[in-house]
């Protein structure tokens, strides 16, 4: 691609990354959560590969990414465990305290960031669970494609 | 009388399978299943509507009349599972295209 | 042939529109006791105030779970469908 399109799309990556965390980190307080952020970072990474092309670390790039599937995936379910000492996917933190565990009372208020319980750390490890499949279902297609072509 | 939203539901399906039965190009067939998604997504969407409702949000909100919140939840759910549908047909596709040389669905002959 | 397939197209366009119109009318659902009560009570269960969230990832967390799976599994598969084959290297 031209060097306009190299500098534009390297200058938003930043910002579409960001706005992708905040769109998970705040997925209990606006519309959102963990799969249309990581949908919007996995964006930038589609952008990222639209305007630079492959490298030759692509492979091991992927390979990253699957890792990260992975983990997102189990802690995921690792959040879900935690509230077994009452049910599967017991919100055992909302409302005690600790972290993410202010409780709120019913009605409109403006949104504080430190509530829900599991819900955000399990928004988090969605997020980067569909980022990581999106990003190395992208990045499998493109190296197969280069390997035919060369 | 037939609604708004009805009417949309209607023409999304019924393009979304005229695109599945009358092309012949693989990518349009895609296409075509994903519009038929978009379809049902918006039948369940609207099936969960209120009248004069605002979305189902707490936060700055100006009243408490909401639309249902759960068939938002299961639609979100379709939608992911209908970009991974997608991703594996794609990626069908590719292998297609290798194999056969085209990705016509009537040329099923293999590449020389 | 060609004529069945545009013939069965439109019965089956007549027959969607024939549902649309005798559909429940759009704006009025009926039966919404658990939706009212999911947004009646989210917030002090779960804490969210985004109820969709609070469904998604506390109430019905088997459908969330089964959602990341299914998104696991064709990440996975796309990525074993193009996998570099050993003697080819």
């Amino acid at each position: 691609m031209s060097a306009i399109v190299k500098t534009v799309s390297a200058f938003m990556t930043v910002p579409m990354m960001i706005f992708g965390l905040y769109v998970i980190l705040h997925g209990h307080l606006t519309p959102g959560g963990g799969f249309p952020g990581g949908a919007v970072m996995a964006t930038a990474v589609a952008m990222l590969i639209a305007a630079f092309g492959l490298s030759q670390s692509d492979a091991r790039k992927k390979d990253a990414f699957s890792l990260f599937e992975s983990i997102g995936l189990l802690a995921f379910i690792a959040m879900a465990f935690v509230g077994l000492q009452s049910t599967f996917f017991a919100n055992v933190l909302a409302g005690h305290g600790w972290i993410f565990g202010s409780s709120v009372s019913y009605g409109p208020n403006p949104g504080y960031l430190e509530t829900g319980g599991v819900i955000p750390i399990m928004n988090f490890a969605v997020g980067i669970e569909v980022f990581a499949a999106l990003s190395a279902v992208m990045l499998a297609i493109m190296l197969h494609r280069r390997e035919k072509h060369d | 009388m037939i609604d708004a939203q009805m009417l949309a539901v209607v023409a999304l399906v019924t393009l979304g399978l005229s695109a599945v039965v009358f092309r012949k190009n693989m990518i349009k067939i895609v296409m075509g299943i994903s519009v038929i998604g978009s379809g049902v997504n918006l039948f369940l969407v609207s099936m969960g509507y209120r009248e004069g409702s605002t979305a189902p949000i707490f936060t700055a909100s100006r009243n408490a009349w909401m639309s249902l919140p759960t068939p938002q939840a299961l639609t979100l759910t379709s939608i992911v599972i209908s970009l991974a549908v997608t991703a594996l047909m794609l990626s069908f596709a590719v292998l297609f295209y290798e194999k056969y040389g085209s990705i016509d669905t009537t040329k099923r002959r293999l590449k020389q | 042939m060609k004529a069945l397939r545009h013939l069965t197209m439109a019965a089956f366009f007549c027959f969607l529109l024939a549902g649309a119109m005798y559909m429940h009318g759009v704006g009025t659902p009926e039966r919404t006791q658990m939706d009212d009560y999911f947004i009646k009570s989210s917030q002090e269960e779960t804490g969210a105030n985004n109820v969709v969230t609070g469904i998604l990832f506390d109430y019905r967390g088997f459908d969330t779970l089964g959602e990341a799976s299914v998104l696991f599994a064709a990440a996975s598969g796309v990525i074993l469908l193009f996998r570099r084959k050993r003697n080819e290297q």
